[in-house]
C-alpha cells in the first residue's frame, strides 16, 4: 500500500516540476494536484493546449472523430481525407467489434483514404473527393453512406468538402457527411468528438426521415464503442431488465440505428466525454432525457441498473433487481477467486476522458485502490464528475507528459499501471505490471457482469504474473 | 449464464454463447441491413473478374494501402542514433500515431515529441512552438541529439526548419553547439521509406557538410526502414565481424528497439554514436541495403567522394552472395570459410525441402526492396511468385522485378504491381488464386477473404510476437525464412489431409 502522505505527494509534484524550464513549469503546475476530500473538482486545469516538446500522450481531432465516434459505424465508408498516414496508423486499432461481411456490408476494418499527393495539396482535393465517392459507390453498393474525415491539409488549403458532400449525396443517393476534424483543431481528441457529434446532428439526425414503431421501453446506448465487445456485454443486461435497445452509438452501430435514436425514451450515455454533445442535443430538440451510467464492476453496474430503471415503471425496476440477483452468484464467485490475490494492491490510471473514474470502483470491487489518476483530454466537468470516486490524497494529473508519468510511477510504486500502448512498455521495463486501458490490451469486454469477470482475471494475471519475479538477475539480488 | 468464475470466457469465446447469438439476432432487426442473400451475392461479385476490372479502374480512392507516411520513417531512422530524440514539428496527433505504430510492432517503448501546433500556429507559423518545444525536450529528456522532422501541417503552411532551428538556438532553446539535424518530411510525398531517406540524409548533412573528408578503409551500411532491424542488424554485424571489416551502421536501431526488462527503463539505448556518424564521412564506401530508402542519400554521399553500392534487401542465397562479395571487393577482406559454410547450410536446407516448395504459387506484398528480396528467394527455392505488390513501389521497381522474374523459369507467370493497394490484391487473389501469401499483418484480411494462408513477413507485424528478433538477412536469415514458409506449407498439408479423411496425414514429410 502506498504510504505517501498528502504533503509527500505535494513535494513529489514540486520535484517533478523542477525539471521544466520556468515558463513550462508554471503552465504544468496548474495540471497537477493532490485531491482534497470535499472539494468540488480535482484542483487541476484541463482541456488546455499541450506544451510543445514534453511528449504529451494526447492525439488529435481526427483521432477523436474517425478513430472514436465515426469509425465504428459499420455500414458507412469513412474516408481518411488527406495523406495516407492518419488512416494507416488508426486502421483497426480500436477493436470496435462489428458483425457483418467486411467489404460488403461492414467497412470498420478497412483503411479508405484519398492518399493526398503534392498535386492535391497544390490544386485542392475536392475533385478527387468527388471521384472517390463515385468509385466507392461502384465498388461498395451495399454501403449506406460515406463520411469524410478531414486530415490537417484539408482545412489549410481551402477545400469545400461540404459542397462536395451535398452534391454527391444527391448524386449517389446516400448519406455523405463532411467532418472538419483536422488534427490541428483544438487541443486533443476531445474537439474531434465534439465536431463529430455536431456532424451527426447536422448531416444525419436533422435529415433523417424515420418510419419506426416505438415502444415505451426504447432506449439507446450512447458512447459505447464495443471495444472487445463492450456494448454487447452491456446490451445484454439492459435487454434482460426489460428494455429495448434500438441503437448502439457507435460500436457495432449502423446508420439506421443512429437515425432511429430520436425515438428513444432515454439515452444511456456511457462515454460522457465523447458523446454528451449529441445527448444534450436530443434532450433539447426531442426531449429525450439522458443519464451517464457506469458498467464497470458490480458496485457501479448495480447502481447504474437501478438508476436506469428509475426512469421507467415497476416492471423495469423489478427487471433491474432480477438482473442484479441473477448475476450476483457469478460476481461473488469472481470476487472470491480474485480479490484475495489483489487485496490492498494499488493502481495508477492514465486514460482518455472517462475510464479513470469509471473503472476506479471496479478496481475497488477486486480490492485495489487508485493512488493516482489522470485524464488525457478531460474537461472540467469530467473532473467534477470524478470527485465522488476519489479518496483523499489521490495524485491527480491532467495531460501528463511521459516524464511526469515515469516520475510519478517511480515515487508512488503502484502495483499496476493502466494506460495506453505508448506507456505500456516503459513501465513493464521498470518491472511494473501494466494493462492497456484503451484497447483492454487485446482482451475484453470489460463492460457488464460478463466483462467484470474478464477484467478481474486480467488484472490478476497482470499483477501476479510470475514474470515479475524474474526481473533481477539472481547474482544481482540481495 | 455464459460466464463463470471457473472458466472466464473473453471475447474469443463469450460471443459464441447462445445468449449472445440471440442478442446479435435481435440487434440486427434495428440495423435495417440488406437481406443475407443480397450480401452473399455481392460478396461473391467482389471476387469476380467484373469486379476486378472496376477495382483496377480506380483513379482516386486508395483502399488498404501497404504504406505509411514520411515522418514514421524519419522517426525510425532518427531512433538509430545515440541518445537521439525525434522531434516532429506540426500537429501532435501524428506523433502519438508514430509512437503507437512502432510500439505495436516492436513491443517496445518509442520516444518522440511534438511541437503540438494548433489553429494559431496554422495562422502565425510554428516558430514559437518549435522554440518552446526544443527547450522543453532538451530540459526534460536530456537527449544527446534532437532530430527534427515535419508533419504535413507544418509542410502545408511552409515552415522552414533550417531558419526556425537557427532562430530557436539564437533564443537559447538549446545550446548553439547542440546537434539538431532536420529533414522536411511531407506526408503527401512518397511514403515512410522516403521519410527514412530524408532523415538519414538530414543527419549526415548535419555532421558532414562543410567538413574535410580523409578517406579511410571503413565502410558504412544504411540498412533502410526495416521491421526486422533488431535481428537483421545484429546478423549483419556478426557477418561483418566474421569478415574482419571495419564498418559503421548508419542508424543502428538493433538495441534501441530491444531493451531488456530488468527494472530499469532506458529511454535511450544503443544507436550509432554521434562520433561514429561524424567519422563516417571518411569511409571508403557506403552500402545501402534498400535502394528505395536511400534514393536521395546515396547520390549525395557519392558526391562526397565515397564509393556507393545499393542492394535490394540481402535475403536468401544470391542476394547475400552479392552483398558479401561487394563488401569483400570494397574492403579487400576475404569472405571467411565460416560464412561459406553458413551458405552451404542454407543451400542444404533448401535442398532438403525443395520438394515441398517446388511450384507453389505465392503472392507477396511489402516495401519495394523487401518485395524484391522475397521474390528472388522464392525463385531460388523453386516456388513461383505470381502477384508481387508494393504500394510504395514505382515503375523502376516494377521494371526491376520484371527483370528478375524474366531471368527464372519460375518467374514466367509473375507480375509486379507498383502503386497498388491490398484491395487490388484482393481482386488478384480472388481471380487468379495462389497457394500462399507473404506480407505484413494487414494480409490477415486477405487470408480470411480469399482463403489464402498468410506467412507473416514485413512491417508491421502486430498480431504475432517477436518475429523482429530473428534475422531474415543473410544465410542464417534465409534459414529462418525458409522454416517459416515451410511450417506454413506443412501445416496446411496436415490441415488439408485431416479434412480429407486423414489420407496423406503422414508422420514423416
Amino acid at each position: 500500500m502506498n504510504a505517501m502522505t498528502k504533503e509527500d505527494t505535494r513535494t513529489l509534484i514540486a520535484d517533478v516540476l523542477e525539471a521544466y524550464p520556468e515558463k513550462s513549469r508554471k503552465k504544468r503546475a496548474k495540471h497537477l494536484s493532490v485531491y482534497e476530500e470535499g472539494k468540488s473538482d480535482c484542483g487541476v486545469k484541463s482541456n488546455i493546449k499541450s506544451i510543445p516538446g514534453v511528449m504529451t500522450v494526447r492525439g488529435c481531432s481526427y483521432a477523436g472523430s474517425k478513430g472514436v465516434v465515426w469509425g465504428p459505424i459499420k455500414d458507412m465508408l469513412h474516408i481518411s481525407h488527406g495523406p495516407v498516414g492518419c488512416g494507416q496508423y488508426s486502421w483497426s486499432q480500436r477493436r470496435n467489434y462489428a458483425t457483418g461481411t467486411t467489404g460488403v456490408d461492414n467497412f470498420v476494418t478497412m483503411q479508405v483514404t484519398s492518399d493526398f499527393q503534392e498535386k492535391d495539396v497544390v490544386f485542392g482535393g475536392d475533385k478527387k473527393l468527388d471521384k472517390i465517392i463515385d468509385e466507392l459507390a461502384t465498388l461498395f453498393p451495399l454501403s449506406r453512406g460515406i463520411s469524410v474525415q478531414s486530415e490537417c491539409p484539408i482545412g489549410l488549403i481551402g477545400d469545400d468538402i461540404e459542397a462536395v458532400s451535398r452534391r454527391k449525396a444527391k448524386e449517389v443517393g446516400k448519406t455523405v457527411v463532411p467532418v472538419r476534424c483536422e488534427g490541428f483543431r483544438g487541443v486533443s481528441q476531445s474537439l474531434g468528438h465534439h465536431i463529430a457529434n455536431d456532424t451527426v446532428r447536422d448531416w444525419v439526425l436533422e435529415k433523417a426521415k424515420v418510419d419506426f414503431k416505438d415502444t415505451p421501453y426504447d432506449v439507446a446506448i450512447i458512447g459505447d464503442y464495443n471495444i472487445g465487445g463492450d456494448a454487447w456485454s452491456s446490451r445484454i443486461l439492459i435487454e434482460e431488465m426489460g428494455l429495448r435497445v434500438i441503437a448502439q452509438w457507435s460500436g457495432d452501430g449502423s446508420l439506421a440505428e443512429m437515425e432511429k435514436t430520436p425515438k428513444a425514451k432515454l439515452n444511456l450515455l456511457h462515454c460522457y466525454r465523447s458523446m454528451n454533445y449529441i445527448s444534450r442535443y436530443m434532450e433539447e430538440k426531442h426531449g429525450i432525457p439522458w443519464l451517464e451510467y457506469n458498467f464497470f464492476g458490480p458496485t457501479q453496474i448495480a447502481a447504474s441498473l437501478r438508476k436506469i430503471a428509475s426512469h421507467f415503471d415497476d416492471t423495469i425496476k423489478e427487471g433491474a433487481e432480477r438482473v442484479i440477483a441473477k448475476y450476483q452468484p457469478m460476481v461473488d464467485a469472481i470476487i472470491a477467486k480474485y480479490r484475495p490475490r489483489l487485496e490492498g494492491k494499488t493502481v495508477m490510471l492514465y486514460v482518455g476522458g472517462l475510464r479513470p473514474r469509471h473503472t476506479v470502483d471496479a478496481y475497488g470491487d477486486i480490492g485495489m485502490q487508485a493512488v493516482g489518476m489522470g485524464y488525457e483530454f478531460a474537461h472540467n466537468d469530467d473532473y467534477q464528475r470524478t470527485t465522488h470516486y476519489l479518496k483523499d490524497g489521490t495524485l491527480i494529473f491532467d495531460d501528463a507528459s511521459e516524464y511526469e508519468l515515469e516520475k510519478f510511477v517511480q515515487a508512488l510504486k503502484p502495483d499496476l499501471v493502466g494506460s495506453g500502448i505508448k506507456e505500456k512498455y516503459v513501465f513493464q521495463k521498470m518491472g511494473v505490471p501494466f494493462r492497456q486501458m484503451h484497447s483492454w490490451d487485446y482482451s475484453g469486454p470489460y463492460h457488464g457482469y460478463d466483462g467484470f469477470a474478464i477484467f478481474a482475471r486480467d488484472m490478476d494475471m497482470a499483477v501476479n504474473s510470475p514474470v515479475w519475479s524474474l526481473i533481477k538477475a539472481p547474482w544481482k539480488q540481495g | 449464464m455464459p460466464q463463470s468464475a471457473d472458466l472466464v470466457k473473453d471475447h474469443t469465446r463469450l460471443f459464441q454463447e447462445p445468449e449472445y447469438q440471440a442478442l446479435l439476432a435481435r440487434k440486427s432487426e434495428f440495423e435495417c441491413g440488406h437481406p443475407a442473400e443480397e450480401v452473399a451475392r455481392v460478396a461473391e461479385w467482389t471476387k469476380s473478374w467484373d469486379y476486378r476490372e472496376k477495382n483496377f479502374a480506380r483513379e482516386a480512392v486508395v483502399i488498404n494501402p501497404a504504406k505509411a507516411c514520411q515522418p514514421l520513417g524519419a522517426v525510425f531512422a532518427a531512433a538509430g542514433f545515440e541518445k537521439t530524440l525525434s522531434f516532429v514539428h506540426g500537429s501532435q496527433g501524428c506523433v502519438a500515431y508514430y509512437r503507437s505504430h512502432l510500439s505495436r510492432h516492436f513491443k517496445e517503448p518509442t520516444s518522440a515529441v511534438s511541437s503540438s501546433m494548433t489553429e494559431d500556429a496554422a495562422v502565425f507559423g510554428g516558430l514559437a512552438n518549435l522554440t518552446e518545444g526544443l527547450a522543453n525536450a532538451y530540459a526534460l529528456y536530456k537527449p544527446g541529439m534532437i532530430a527534427v522532422s515535419t508533419t504535413c501541417m507544418a509542410e502545408v503552411i511552409g515552415d522552414d526548419l533550417f531558419a526556425f532551428i537557427k532562430q530557436s538556438k539564437d533564443k537559447g532553446a538549446v545550446p548553439q553547439d547542440f546537434d539538431v539535424p532536420f529533414a522536411h518530411t511531407p506526408a503527401f510525398v512518397g511514403s515512410h521509406t522516403t521519410g527514412y531517406d530524408n532523415m538519414i540524409k538530414g543527419v549526415l548533412h548535419h555532421f558532414w557538410e562543410g567538413k574535410q573528408r580523409t578517406a579511410g578503409d571503413s565502410i558504412n551500411i544504411i540498412s533502410g526502414f526495416d521491421g526486422y532491424s533488431v535481428g537483421n542488424l545484429r546478423e549483419l554485424k556478426r557477418m561483418l565481424d566474421l569478415m574482419g571489416v571495419s564498418y559503421t551502421i548508419l542508424s543502428d536501431t538493433s538495441d534501441v528497439f530491444d531493451t531488456p526488462t530488468d527494472g530499469h527503463y532506458r529511454m535511450y539505448d544503443g544507436g550509432t554514436t554521434l562520433e561514429a556518424t561524424r567519422a563516417a564521412l571518411n569511409a571508403s564506401a557506403t552500402l545501402s541495403l534498400q535502394t528505395a530508402c536511400t534514393a536521395k542519400t546515396l547520390p549525395w554521399i557519392a558526391e562526397k567522394g565515397q564509393a556507393t553500392r545499393s542492394f535490394n534487401y540481402p535475403l536468401g542465397v544470391g542476394a547475400t552472395d552479392e552483398f558479401l562479395m561487394a563488401v569483400s571487393a570494397l574492403t579487400g577482406k576475404a569472405i571467411p570459410e565460416a560464412l561459406e559454410k553458413e551458405r552451404g547450410r542454407l543451400v542444404d536446407a533448401i535442398a532438403d525441402s525443395a520438394a515441398y516448395l517446388h511450384g507453389k504459387r505465392f503472392a507477396l506484398f511489402g516495401d519495394p526492396d523487401q518485395a524484391i528480396g522475397l521474390t528472388r528467394f522464392l525463385l531460388e527455392v523453386g516456388a513461383e511468385p505470381v502477384h508481387i505488390l508494393a504500394t510504395n513501389g514505382d515503375k523502376h521497381w516494377a521494371a526491376r522485378v520484371g527483370t528478375i522474374l524474366a531471368d527464372s523459369p519460375y518467374g514466367k507467370g509473375g507480375k509486379a504491381w507498383a502503386g497498388k493497394d491490398l484491395w487490388h490484391l484482393r481482386s488478384l487473389l480472388a481471380t487468379e488464386p495462389v497457394d500462399f501469401l507473404i506480407g505484413s499483418s494487414y494480409g490477415k484480411y486477405l487470408e480470411r477473404d480469399c482463403k489464402v494462408p498468410l506467412i507473416r513477413v514485413g512491417f508491421p507485424i502486430f498480431d504475432r510476437h517477436h518475429h523482429h528478433r530473428s534475422p531474415v538477412f543473410g544465410y542464417q536469415g534465409g534459414i529462418n525464412l525458409l522454416v517459416k514458409i515451410l511450417d506454413k506449407i506443412l501445416d496446411e498439408a496436415d490441415r488439408e489431409s485431416i479434412a480429407n479423411d486423414g489420407i496423406s496425414f503422414d508422420l514423416t514429410r
